[in-house]
């Protein structure tokens, strides 16, 4: 047992040192699903950037895909010099593991969340069901697209978002947010596994009347699939949406990349980072970028994730851990 | 058993049993629609949708750097990984056709068992073995390997789903074969590698290529095991079915499933290859071949 | 050499004149082990992290159940309906020939290379209300996608190459003078049918349903674009392995699925030994 064990691990080790040789020169920002296009267009800025600072050859490599599938890629192993997630609790689990330091929201500004989005509603042209604020999405005859909280870190805020507004609502208690958020899933045909399945059910495939999204997505969706197909609408209350990012230590610290993924976060700061981000729809946190992108963000009143569930950490246990209260949702009677 | 290795060559003659015509085509039209539904539509749908926007946009997503990087790499795993369960299969097949042992039942159903398990599975099993909080992980992370997230990952869970094909396509065959033939050739003296060689690879040889052709669709094609140890990295580990998701996921549809034809591609011409296979054994019908 | 079978002494072969046993047992022993055994065995090393009832609370929830239970029942149902429209194709192919039949056949295999995810896609794209055939169903009220039928769709479009493909060679070994003689003294077709051909192709039917269940009973890619992943109604049971991942709850996510694998493992294992049942009563009532 232990020399064939030995044996595949000599085969394979063989196999493995080829593969790595060529990593040294490059920086792979392990993303979320909807930041794909965000990063193409940040990457090749910052790598003309640093260039022209250092004279360093290098290459950004990508990976994208559901926020906590990757976070779990993390955990295992992938070599990710920064992670850029949409949640912060995400990056809280890769830190349980002792990859990232426990103080790393505290390392950059604005909680670590270079920029933020919010939850808005995406509906059919014309809005034929009038759907206006959460209170539509739970009427009997509305159809509601959102993925599932369990797999897709952006249904997590479309969740959180529903659940601020019922409990901000006159005489909202725990009790009437639960009821609300449980009215709203029974009105949820299909749970896609992430965001991007979801839109694509709602756009593609015809199903449900709105759509619960991420703010970038919306506008995305909206360019991508189809401006005479579908229309944005704001809620008067939603939550806002910090998709955090952080520098992975043990990561950095073993291939010697620590420099370039501090810059490459920092720049997500600087003048022009925000630029990309406001360009893609995301909000950007610098003033004079903020200002000149203001028609394209709708005034929403907004509430953080800390002031409504007192920090991610304990929202994930109340809601979405095993046994929470998305899971006591579905496990009463149909 | 072995009274299929006779070569009969009876002569034409009327046959006896025979089918109106009106339920004859009935039976082929219903067969042809199962097919058209079930099968057919799907893949016609995948080209439709792939030439939405004209043969430029189709060749112009071939070409994307990404989907040749990612056909290289679907290319290399295949390359190791196909030829390992050749080898394997085929030896199994003799252990198991060639002799008569208790727990045979078991064994073919532990060589069956990568089809049962889920793909998510497949891939999750090589984790838990290689991943950072697996049994080798941290040992490997210290000395720079990387296995998953990298190829020797996509190989492995490559090959740990396309198991059992090349066996279970020899296995019926060689033990419906009988061990006749073989023993004849001991009798003649022949060493091992002499009768694998000149007995029992003639015989099997037609069933081993097309064990191989599936082996080879289905490593190329598999999406869920390989998705799990991939870490999805642009231009890195993404293989072509990998390839497709993201495109699918960043609203780019005709490339998506424009790539995604290629691989339907393969699954044709892997059966074209076999149509070959077949009208070669019909036309040139060797002794030992059972086929009238 | 002399007779030692008698004993119960596992992977003792029978005395045979052909070499080699010991070298191709050894090396199928060992491949089987780095490839599936090992990988398999941190499987349950991780799931028996758990303690006893941690590992009936992982597995045992309604939820799990509900989803196990449509994950098993409707691989048997599709294979089940894969075996009978795969044993008919297979027919159709062999004894039926009509223009056009090699393309047919070469088409048959499109499910085993296409990669699950695409023809989730496709089945998807297909089987929606804005999709062609999703369309004309529902105007008789029919939903088949993002409902369990929906499932049923893609786990048959996955499982009947598998029965198709292990008939086929079988029926094209029947031999017509068994049936004809069969004509001759007098049966009818059907009667024909039920005792010449079907007993000659169970096994084979048998063998196809085996794989298109054990094949379709785990299957996710194609299954998650077209299931609607409803949890207690249209939630399979890999997807809940998948959720159990995202939560960072390795040992849970394995022990589901060792449950998975010791379930079919028993179904496959019942199969194979009711098949050499099969096969041995046969040969020994000639």
């Amino acid at each position: 047992m232990t020399r064939l064990a030995s044996f595949l691990i000599i085969g394979l080790l063989i196999f493995g040192c080829g593969t790595l040789s060529a990593a040294e020169t490059n920086l792979l920002n392990v993303s979320y699903d909807p930041t794909r296009e965000l990063y193409q267009d940040f990457n090749e800025a910052f790598t003309k950037h640093w260039q022209a600072k250092t004279g360093q050859e290098f290459s950004i490599r990508q990976s994208h895909g559901g926020s906590g599938k990757q976070a779990r890629s993390v955990i295992d192993g992938i070599e990710a010099d920064v992670v850029t997630l949409a949640l912060a609790y995400d990056i809280d689990a890769i830190s349980q593991r002792g990859l990232i330091a426990k103080d790393w929201q505290t390392r950059l500004p604005d909680n670590s969340a270079p920029y933020t989005s919010t939850i808005v509603f995406l509906v059919r042209k014309g809005n034929p069901k009038g759907i206006k604020d959460w209170d539509d999405l739970i009427k009997p005859d509305i159809k509601v697209e959102t993925p599932n909280p369990k797999t897709s870190g952006g249904a997590r805020w479309n969740y959180l978002a529903a659940w601020g507004y019922a409990l901000r609502q006159p005489g909202g208690n725990e009790t009437s947010a639960r009821d609300f958020v449980a009215a709203l899933y029974r009105n949820v045909p299909v749970l896609d596994s992430g965001a991007r399945g979801s839109t694509i059910t709602f756009v593609q495939r015809g199903i449900g009347d709105v759509l619960v999204s991420w703010e970038n997505e919306a506008f995305l969706a909206l360019n991508e699939l189809g401006p005479d197909k579908l229309d944005i609408v704001a809620p008067s209350v939603s939550i806002v949406a910090e998709p955090s990012v952080a520098v992975v230590d043990s990561v950095v610290d073993r291939r010697g990349t620590r420099a370039v993924a501090e810059a490459y976060l920092q720049y997500l700061y600087s003048p022009e980072g925000q630029e990309i981000a406001a360009k893609h729809y995301y909000r950007p946190r610098l003033p004079e970028v903020k200002a000149n992108y203001a028609d394209r963000f709708p005034a929403i009143a907004l509430f953080t994730v800390d002031e409504v569930f007192g920090g991610w950490a304990k929202a994930q246990i109340t809601h979405f851990a095993e046994g929470g209260v998305f899971d006591s949702i579905y496990a009463g009677p149909q | 058993m072995s009274s299929a290795n006779i070569v009969l060559s009876v002569p034409q003659r009327p046959r006896i049993v025979s089918t109106g015509a009106a339920l004859r085509w009935t039976l082929i039209a219903v067969a042809l629609g199962v097919i058209g539904l079930l099968i057919a539509m799907p893949l016609a749908s995948v080209f439709a949708e792939a030439f939405r926007q004209g043969a430029d946009a189709y060749f112009g997503a071939l070409g994307d750097p990404m989907a040749i990087a990612a056909m290289k790499l679907t290319l290399i795993v295949a390359a190791i990984a196909v030829p390992l369960n050749l080898v394997f299969g085929v030896v199994g097949a003799w252990a198991i056709a060639k002799f008569e042992f208790r727990g045979k039942s078991f064994l073919i159903a532990l060589i069956d068992l990568p089809f049962s398990v889920s793909p998510v599975v497949s891939g999750l099993v090589f984790v838990l073995l290689f991943g950072m909080q697996g049994w080798f992980g941290p040992f490997l992370i210290e000395h720079g390997v990387q296995i998953i997230f990298a190829v020797p990952g996509l190989v492995l869970a490559t090959i740990f789903v396309t198991f059992p094909f090349v066996a279970r396509e020899l296995i019926p065959l060689m033990q419906q074969q009988g061990t006749q033939e073989e023993e004849a050739a001991v009798a003649l003296g022949a060493s091992g590698w002499q009768i694998f060689r000149r007995v029992t690879l003639p015989n099997i040889k037609w069933a081993l290529l097309y064990g191989v052709l599936l082996c080879n669709a289905r490593a190329m094609g598999e999406f869920g095991a390989v998705s799990v140890v991939s870490g999805h990295i642009r231009g890195a580990t993404n293989t072509i079915p990998l390839h497709v998701e993201i495109l699918y996921n960043e609203y780019n549809f005709v490339a998506a499933f424009a790539v995604a034809s290629l691989l339907a591609l393969l699954a044709l011409l892997t059966l074209a290859a076999k149509a070959v296979l077949d009208w070669r054994l019909s036309v040139s019908p060797k002794p030992g071949e059972r086929k009238t | 050499m002399s007779a030692v079978y008698s004993g119960w002494i596992p992977f003792k072969p029978k005395p045979s004149v052909i070499p080699g046993f010991g070298l191709t047992f050894g090396l199928t022993v060992t491949w089987l082990s780095l490839i599936v055994l090992i990988p398999l065995a941190a499987l349950f090393a991780r799931a028996a992290s758990l303690g006893p009832d941690e590992f009936i609370a992982a597995t045992a929830s309604p939820r799990v159940l509900a989803a196990l239970r449509l994950s098993f029942v409707t691989s048997i149902i599709a294979a089940l309906v894969s075996t009978v429209l795969g044993g008919f194709i297979a027919w159709v192919l062999v004894r039926h020939p009509f223009p056009g039949r090699r393309f047919v056949d070469a088409i048959i295999d499109v499910p085993f290379a296409l990669p699950t995810a695409v023809a989730g896609i496709a089945l998807t794209t297909l089987y929606a209300e804005t999709g062609w055939l999703g369309g004309l169903l529902a105007q008789i009220g029919i939903k088949a996608a993002f409902t369990p039928l929906g499932i049923l769709i893609a786990l048959v479009f996955i499982g009947l190459p598998f029965v198709v493909r292990t008939v086929q060679p079988v029926i094209e070994d029947l031999d017509h003078e068994t049936e004809e003689a069969a004509a001759c003294l007098g049966a009818s077709r059907w009667q024909t049918l039920r005792r010449i051909v079907f007993p000659t192709i169970a096994p084979a039917l048998v063998t196809g349903f085996t794989l298109a269940f054990a094949r379709g009973v785990g299957e996710y890619g194609s299954v998650i674009f077209i299931a609607g992943n409803l949890p207690m109604v249209s939630e399979i049971a890999p997807l809940l392995i998948v959720i159990k991942l995202e939560e960072f709850a390795y040992a849970q996510a394995t022990a589901i699925a060792v449950v998975m694998l010791c379930a079919s493992f028993a179904f496959l294992l019942a199969i194979n030994i009711l098949q050499r049942r099969m096969a041995a009563s046969r040969v020994s009532g000639r």
